[in-house]
């Protein structure tokens, strides 16, 4: 479990999105289990997202009309799996996230804590390796935004490596390992 | 803390290939959908443009074939064999005549089944009374009609009776439609009388309108001898009717000129009052396709409101696009979804479209006491054009929504 930490325009989304393989580098290399992401196709690309990487957004960035389960359905999608299969493995990752109560909720009747819950949820849904988690407290109130953090540690005690981007230093000291950042630069 | 999976090391840890990104069909048609669910008000107007569109083509079309069906439907019930022969001109330039006896003659062509003839009274006009000023004849004429007239052309009578060998002896007379209502007379009886040729006639009977003789509505029909005897007629006939067998009614064609009068067979004009008809639906024909292309506009504009409403919907959707990329789609797929959601917006304006124009046809068919036609061809070309559409229009968004970068997608959020 890792925090990227650093003030706003210091280069740490760009990170995160080329870790994500979002982003090709401009120079340098980038390898995601041991794939060169700058020579990947975008199919091949999109396939290691679709498996291996989850996002988690700090705005959630949930189909307004659509229920809890079939939001983190849809972090199945592009797997292929058939929709029979995607609402229940949605359905037990809610439960997993502790909103086994909130299946057939739209996201406005959610508090924003429970919505960035839903978000997590469909980013792990597919189980990948890796989660990235771009300022996933920041739209939150502190005691939501804890809470959050503690289900991102649960899940990394589970198995999932956890990136986490943040300008909040005191989010990052509770993580593990900081790489703090500067004007595009990494200086610890 | 688990194996890092991100690795910046130049020695490649040996790659293992996850499965490729996939979209179902179905979850196509599925994420097209929910695209066009939120946003209801605009869906329903951009489909409506292409709805009017087609519906408008729908409707001509199906107009003017409900139209034709029924024409055809009246010239099977009234017979495509009737041909007319009429005097046409001298080599002078004057106005020829039938010989007298050209009826009797054309009765012995062999196919010829009936034969029947009118003839103009030139002198003769007709009145609602005497007190009318001679001038004011409202364009009536004054035919001479042999009896067996009704039944050559398929005349009905609207009121009264027919002329019989009794009638047609005296001064009694029989109102085409248009001329009933001229006279304003509308029902025939003992009591009823014109002023025809500086006398009285008594109207015994009033036709329906002639579908293949219409040159019957606007005539008074007294009987032949009444004509000869009370107002002057010379006998010769201006217009045979015959009935051939369908068989036959080409070759009868040929020679009927030359039997009407023999000495003179370039003074007759030989028509054939079904193939009139048919030339008439023929200049509806061309108005049909003017409307058509009224309605090929429309649908024009209702394929822009669609582009329209697709360009808007990729700029407003770029976060979703930005999700659905790193959430494993690839260009493909967001590129599908777009064509997807743009064939579904024509589609359902098309499906509308088709329901209102068949809607249309079967009102107005109602009002005109056709039965409506839509020719499946239409109904078919309308959903294919339709759905051209749609991929036309959703092309140019789509491809703009595929190239979108992730990042940018997600950083306009």
């Amino acid at each position: 479990m890792l925090a990227i930490v650093g003030p706003s325009g210091s280069g740490k989304s760009t990170m995160l999105h080329l870790i994500g393989t979002l982003d090709r580098p401009s120079a340098g290399t980038v390898r995601v289990e041991g794939h060169d992401v700058a020579r990947l196709s975008d199919r091949r690309l999109s396939a290691l997202r679709a498996h291996r990487i989850g996002f988690v957004f700090q705005q959630f960035h949930l189909a307004p009309g659509r229920t809890a389960v079939d939001n983190v359905a849809d972090g199945l999608l592009y797997t292929g799996a058939p929709v029979r299969e995607r609402r229940d493995r949605a359905a037990e990752t809610l439960v997993r996230v502790g909103l086994g109560d909130r299946l057939g909720h739209l996201p406005h009747e959610m508090s924003g804590g429970e919505r960035q819950r839903v978000a997590i949820a469909r980013a792990v849904v597919g189980e990948p390796a890796l989660l990235l988690a771009d300022e996933p407290t920041g739209s939150l109130d502190s005691a939501s935004g804890a809470g959050v953090m503690e289900l991102l540690r649960d899940l990394h005690s589970a198995g999932t490596s956890v990136v986490v981007i943040t300008h909040d230093r005191d989010i990052a000291a509770g993580l593990p390992r900081q790489v703090a950042m500067r004007d595009g630069e990494v200086v610890r | 803390m688990s194996t890092p999976t991100v690795s910046t090391s130049p020695e490649p840890a040996s790659p293992t290939e996850p499965p490729p990104s996939r979209l179902r069909p179905r979850d196509v048609a599925r994420v097209g959908g929910a695209g066009l669910r939120t946003r209801p008000l605009r869906v329903f107007l951009s489909a409506l443009g292409i709805a009017i569109g087609i519906a408008a083509m729908i409707s001509v079309v199906g107009i003017s074939s409900s139209s034709r069906a029924d024409l055809d439907r009246r010239l099977a019930a009234l017979g495509t064999n009737l041909l007319t022969v009429a005097p046409g001109n001298t080599l002078a330039g004057g106005t020829a005549t039938l010989p007298a006896e050209s009826v009797a003659m054309i009765r012995r062509i062999g196919p010829v089944e009936q034969v029947t003839a009118t003839g103009t009274v030139p002198d003769a006009k007709v009145y609602r009374s005497d007190r009318i000023p001679a001038e004011e004849s409202g364009g009536l004429a004054v035919l001479a009609s042999s009896l067996d007239l009704p039944r050559a052309v398929r005349a009905t009578l609207a009121d009264g009776a027919w002329l019989n060998a009794a009638t047609a002896r005296y001064p009694a007379v029989v109102l085409g439609s248009t001329a009933a209502r001229r006279l304003g007379i509308g029902a025939a009886g003992p009591d009823v009388q014109v002023y025809l040729g500086g006398r009285w006639f008594t109207v015994v009977g009033l036709l329906a309108p002639v579908a293949l003789a219409p040159e019957l509505d606007s005539a008074a029909l007294v009987g032949w001898s009444a004509a000869t005897a009370h107002l002057g007629f010379d006998g010769h006939p201006t217009t045979v009717y015959t009935r051939t067998k369908d068989s036959a009614v080409e070759a009868v064609q040929a020679v009927l000129a030359a039997t009407a009068n023999p000495q003179a067979p370039n003074e007759v004009k030989v028509s054939r009052p079904s193939d009139a008809l048919a030339a008439r639906q023929a200049t509806d024909r061309a108005f049909t396709g003017l409307l058509l292309g009224l309605g090929a506009v429309a649908l024009l504009v209702g394929g822009v409101g669609v582009a329209n409403t697709m360009v808007i919907s990729v700029l407003e959707r770029r976060a979703e696009i930005g999700l659905r990329r790193s959430l494993g789609a690839t260009r493909r797929h967001i590129l599908l979804q777009f064509l997807a959601e743009s064939l579904l917006l024509s589609a359902l304006g098309g499906a509308g479209g088709v329901v209102v124009g068949i809607g249309v046809t079967t009102v107005y068919a109602a009002t005109q006491s056709w039965e409506a036609v839509v020719p499946a061809w239409a109904t078919a070309g309308g959903m294919g054009a339709t759905l051209l559409i749609g991929v036309v229009a959703g092309l140019y968004p789509a491809i703009r929504a595929a190239r979108l970068s992730p990042t940018t997608a997600l950083a306009t959020a």
